[in-house]
Order: C-alpha cells, then structure tokens, then sequence
C-alpha cells in the first residue's frame, strides 16, 4: 500500500492537466466533480496510511521514486511519517471539502474548469512540499505553491486589482524563497546533502551554532513569506482578491502553514539556535497582536477574516518558536477547520448578498440563511477560544507553553492572552454585524441561502471545528503521541502541569468571554457606532504599512528601474553598441584608402614586403 | 676561371630584379606576365643551381613545381587578359582599377 504513496501527487497533477486541456469539453458541474474526486482518493489513500501510525505498527519511511539530483542528496523520494500524514491529511481533508464547496461556489463562471485545475495544481505543489524527505524536493513543492497562488488569486484577472493582488503575493513570497534557497545553499555547505535524515541525524555534532543561526535564520525568512509573518504578511489581506475558496484553501487553511510546517519539520535544527527561536517566537507572538488590532477595524468580512488568519499564523509561529512543536501543529490543524470554515460562510454570505463584501451592508442574516448561521457560529465560538470547542485547546496549549517557558517568554504569553481578547472581540463583532441586527442591505438584494453543495462542506466543516481539539487534550494527549515519532530527538516545551494548567485556561476563558460581552455592548444593542477617524482609519488602512513599503521600497525601486531605463540603457548599453558600430566604419573608412584599384601598386607592396623579409632574414643570420 | 653556383645565384638575382622592375614599371598587361614568368625562372633557376650543388634531388622537383603552376597561371591569366582586351581594346593595367576602395 505504501508503495501508492506517489499517487498523492500524482493524481491532483493529472487532475490539473485534465481539466487545463481537457476541461472545456468536460462541462461546467462534471469537471468540478471530477477535480473533487482527483483530491478525495488522495485523502483515501493518505487516511489508510496513516493508520499503521495509530496503531503505532508502523515506523516513517521513505519512499524512493527516482534519482533526480543525487550529488546534493535531493531525489524524488517521498517521507511518509506522523508530521507529513497529518498535514497530508489536512491538505486533501480541507482540500476535497473545498473542492466540493466551489463546485457550488463557482458555478457559472466562465472559466470555470480552470479553476479546478489550478486547484488540482494546487493540492499537487502542496503534497510535494509536505512528502519531500529533502529540502531540494521541498523547494519544488514551495515554489509550485507559490505559483498556483499566483494563479488563483489573479484568477479574475480582468480586474486590477485581482492581478495587483497577485503580483505582490507572488513579489512578497519570492522575498521570502530568497531566504529559503541561501539557507538551503548554507545547508549543502555544513552538510554535502540536502537529505533530512542525514541533515537533521548529524545537526548536533556537525553545526556550529553560529552557523545553525544563520541557516535557521533564512529559513525563518522563508516562513515568515509563505506564513505571512511581520514583516512580510502585508500580501495576505490583498490576496483576498482571489475567490473565496481560495482565500479558505490556500490563504487560511494550507498554503500559509507551510512555513509553520517547514520549522517543525526543521526542528533539529532550530533547536541548536536559541536566539532564532527567541526570534521566531517574538515575532510570531507580534504579528498575531498586530493583525488581531488591525481586524478589528475592517469592514470587509474577508479582510477581517485574513487578518486574523495572520492572527492566528502568528499563534502557531510562537509555538514553533517556543519548540513547542506538537501545539504549533494542534493549533494548524484547529485553524485549518475553522478558518475554513469562516471564509466558506463568509463566501456562502457574500454569495447570498450578491458579491457584497461589506459588513455595514449586510445584518440580520440569519433569519435568511440557517445553515450559515450556525455553522458560522460555530466558527466564531472555536476560533474565539470558547470551552470545549477546538479553538480552546489548540491556542491554551500554546499560551500554557509560553507561560511554562518562563522568563522573556512569560511577555509573550502576556500578548498572547491579550491576542486572545482582541480575536474575540472582532469575531463577535463579524457576526453581530453580519447576522444580527437590523438588515442595512439595498433593497435589490434577496439573500438566500446557498446550494447543498455549499451548506454540506459547512457542517462537515462545523463538525471538526467543534471536537477537533479533543485530539489533544491535557487529559488525553492523542496527537503529542501520534507525532512522536516525528519529534522524538527533539526537546519540546510542555504547558505546565495540575492546578497551574487549570488556572491558565480560566484565565484565557475570562479573557474570551470579555471579549465577547464587550463586542455585544458595542454592537448588538440596537445604533451602530460610527467607526471614521483616529484609530479606525488607521487600523482600516492597515496602519499605512503599504504606503510605507511604498515610499521606502518600491518607489526607489521604480527610481532605480527608470533610471535604468531612462539613462542606463540608452546611454550606457546603446552607447556601447553603437560606438562599436561607429568605431568599425571609421575604421574602414580610413583603410580603404589602401585599395586603389592599381595593380601596380599592389605589385609594389608585395616587392616592398618581399623586401623587408629578405632583410630581415639577413639581419637574423648576422649579415649587418 | 671556375663558374661556381655564385654565379648562378647572382644571375638569378639580377634575372629576378628585372622581372621585378618589369611588373612595377609596365603597364601593359602582356608585359607584365611576361615580367612574372622571367621571376619565377630565376627561381627555378637557383632551384637546380642549389640541388646541383648540394646534390639533392629536390631542387630539380620543386622547378618541375613552380613550372607546372606557371603553366597553370598563365592559362588563366592570358584567359583573363583576353577577355579584358575583347573588353576595353586595350591592356592598361592603370584603366583597370573599378574595385578602388
């Protein structure tokens, strides 16, 4: 059964190259179906997989396919263990789900078929990324991730906006790969190979830690691209541009953790270079504080929701950092449930509401729409940390991690609690304004609710938000013990034990049910408040970080660009090219002048030339 | 008194300053080929006076040589020459200089 291991990847890429050349014949519903099916028996077989796991029958292994590069030790070979099957199943999970959802979603768009099979392309580029048993294979599926995110958020291309949006995420990333491809070249230099068994084995004696910072350090910065970390989380919000279910797949529930998965998978290494994980965590434990200020000034329902994705991405890059690896892959696994889950309701109500995005607009929408209603609510309570729900466990397992580190760390619990009250708030906020209330929309608009083939992903969706985090309770720690295997040479920080555990989770409770009762004051008592000036502009604006990457890099950027173009290339290249054209023709102009026509004094050149070796022969054999 | 190859290669010598002195003088295409043939004997000249002296055998193929190409040479020049002539009913080489740079 392993052996099918290869299938995961290669049956999304043939569903890609289906639907790309095949898909207009295929037709609008049965296309969509069929990529649907082409992610659903990867999950089968992923799901059969992973049983052995379980059981604990079965040890991770490798699956070699083919030599591709063997000199840097990066072959198509495909590691099947704990970490890569849960993400694996993640990936096809959520992904199928989606898949269906969009059958429903997208429905009468004109490229319809190609939708699904940037989608496909999608699933395939992030399977290779979390199966590669190197970083080179790895660096594939990272770079096909980034581009069918390119693909799928300009994928209304005609507006500009949409094809902005994706030139900055695909500008951002890169950014982000760059750290990523000199960090695997410091690799390859310390190690030979790019292998993880030979990298992660031999990391404690052959690493100084100097060096071990420096790799950790870049590979950091690709995270921080791909994990929409500060200070390179600025494409997410924009990314919104694309269609709905792809803000759920890629920027909410899969492509964004691959940077929280690359460090996990990196663990050996991070854990030689303290000061990287000091840094990661900080900056994990700042960006999810920022983006949770800046969602709860926006008035578009996605925007709020990328936000706090980036919110959230910051939990988990805290964990990451604070080597408590298990709970930053709890928390991935919580939030790919019920970010998914917000931003499939969000679709489903921007949907119902004709495209309208923004939340002033819409209100009392849950007499129109039930199913989306509660599921929603469902997902508000989860991602808001509501006992027993899975939001709860996966985020307290990370703030008791920080509080049981101790020391510096203790800090960043503190903004984690406060995090948490900022994430209740606006969530709260989001569905009071969308659902409560008084209805603010024009009166053209006629909100119904969606298809089944929309409302079906939702509760499936619902469901797993709500018992999610019973995989890993304090009581019972079933994924800490189902990824053992995966971390078992590395030290991990556990929340602390008894009483201390209990009180934390109290106090993170209090800190949520604030939230929540100071949002309901604030917004489910009848007026609005007028949200303009000050505070609200700005945190709407996103506090002017693209205006300030504007006039710092891009604007010199296009200045250095126009020069270029305005002086450099006419002056300079031109200048060259054409003065070596100039340089020729008077050259030759001047020596024609030795081709007179006569053959006389061809004749005498000759005789003259004759002459001069005739006396120089002599001068060598000593006549003069 | 002995005629040693001195002689030869002296008479060789003033035979190919002639030769010499005739294509740059001349004007006359006709001359002037005649000229050269003049040169190239003075060669083949001081080709069998040296193989005669040293008594090697090569001197007297290399002038088979040269001998052979001069044929050649000549029938594609006296070639050219008529046709020139059939041209332009004349010989001078200084009308001849169309391909002037």
């Amino acid at each position: 059964m392993i052996d099918y291991l290869w299938l995961l990847i290669a049956l999304p890429l043939l569903g890609a190259a289906t639907m790309i050349l095949l898909g207009k014949r295929i037709g609008e519903p049965a296309s969509g179906w069929l990529a649907s099916v082409f992610v659903l028996i990867p999950f089968v077989i992923a799901a059969t997989l992973t049983v052995p796991f379980l059981n604990g029958t079965e040890e991770p292994q490798t699956i070699f396919l083919f030599s591709w590069i063997p000199m840097v030790g990066a072959n198509a070979s495909l590691l099947w263990d704990p970490l890569s099957s849960v993400m694996t199943l993640i990936v096809t999970g959520v992904g199928s789900l989606i898949h269906i959802y969009s059958v429903g979603y997208m429905h009468g768009d004109e490229r319809y078929p190609r939708f699904f099979g940037y989608m496909n392309l999608f699933i395939a580029s992030m399977l290779t990324l979390v199966l590669a048993d190197n970083f080179g294979l790895m660096f594939v599926g990272w770079e096909l991730v980034g581009l069918s995110s390119y693909l799928l958020i300009s994928f209304w291309f005609t507006k500009p906006s949409a094809a902005a949006a994706g030139k900055k995420a695909f500008i951002v990333n890169r950014i982000g790969d760059w750290g990523f491809l000199v960090a695997l070249m410091l690799i390859f230099a310390a190690f030979g190979t790019l292998d993880f068994g030979v990298v992660f084995g031999e990391a404690q004696g052959l690493l100084s830690v100097g060096m071990a910072t420096a790799i950790t350090l870049l590979l950091f910065v690709g995270a921080a691209g791909k994990s929409a970390q500060i200070p390179l989380y600025i494409w997410l919000p924009d990314a919104m541009e694309g269609p709905t279910p792809v803000s759920a797949l890629i920027h909410a529930a899969t492509m964004v953790t691959a940077g929280v998965y690359m460090i996990a998978r990196s663990a050996a290494l991070f854990e030689l270079a303290p000061v990287t994980l000091a840094i990661v965590a900080t900056v994990g434990a700042l960006t999810a504080l920022l983006a949770a200020t800046i969602a709860i000034g926006q008035r578009d329902i996605k925007r709020v929701l990328a936000y706090s994705t980036i919110s959230q991405l910051g939990y988990m890059v805290m964990a990451v950092g604070l080597t408590a690896f298990t709970a930053g892959i709890f928390h991935l696994m919580t939030h790919a449930f019920f970010k998914a889950l917000l931003f499939l309701g969000a679709g489903s109500v921007i949907h119902a509401m004709a495209n309208e995005q923004d939340m002033w607009k819409m209100g009392g929408l849950r007499k129109f729409m039930r199913i989306t209603f509660v599921t929603m609510v469902i997902g508000w309570l989860a991602i808001g940390g509501l006992f027993p729900l899975s939001g709860f466990w996966s985020k307290d397992e990370i703030l008791g991690s920080a509080f049981a580190k101790g020391g510096f760390f203790f800090i960043l619990w503190f903004i984690g609690i406060v995090t948490a009250l900022l994430t209740a708030f606006y969530m709260t906020r989001l569905i009071i304004l969308t659902f409560f209330g008084e209805k603010r929309w024009d009166d053209g608009v006629h909100p119904h609710e969606s298809p089944p083939t929309m409302t079906i992903p939702l509760i499936i969706l619902a469901v797993l938000s709500a018992v999610a985090g019973l995989f890993n309770t304090p009581v019972r720690l079933g994924l800490e013990h189902f990824l053992e295997p995966s971390f078992e040479a590395v030290q991990q920080v556990h929340p602390p034990d008894g009483i201390t555990l209990w009180v934390l989770a109290l106090a993170s409770l209090i800190v949520v049910i604030i939230g929540i009762v100071i949002a309901y004051f604030r917004y489910g008592r009848g007026e609005l408040p007028t949200e303009e000036g000050g505070y609200w502009a700005a945190a709407l604006d996103g506090y002017g970080v693209d205006a300030f990457y504007g006039a710092v890099i891009v604007a010199p950027g296009k200045a250095i660009a126009t020069w270029l173009a305005k002086f450099f290339d006419p002056k300079v290249i031109d200048g060259a090219v054409n003065g070596l054209g100039y340089a020729t023709r008077s050259f030759g102009s001047t020596m024609r002048v030795l081709q007179t026509g006569w053959v006389r004094s061809y004749a005498a050149a000759i005789v003259a030339g004759a002459l001069g070796v005739l006396l120089w022969m002599l001068w060598q054999g000593g006549a003069f | 008194m002995t005629v040693t190859v001195a002689w030869y290669m002296v008479f060789a010598a003033v035979l190919f300053s002639m030769g010499a002195a005739g294509v740059l003088l001349r004007r006359n295409a006709l001359v002037m080929f005649m000229s050269i043939e003049l040169m190239l004997n003075s060669v083949n000249l001081t080709f069998i006076a040296a193989g005669s002296e040293l008594g090697l055998i090569e001197g007297q193929v290399a002038a088979l040589f040269v001998m052979v190409v001069a044929a050649a040479e000549v029938t594609v020049g006296l070639a050219i020459l008529v046709a020139v002539f059939r041209r332009r009913s004349s010989a001078n080489v200084d009308e001849l200089s169309e391909l002037r740079g």
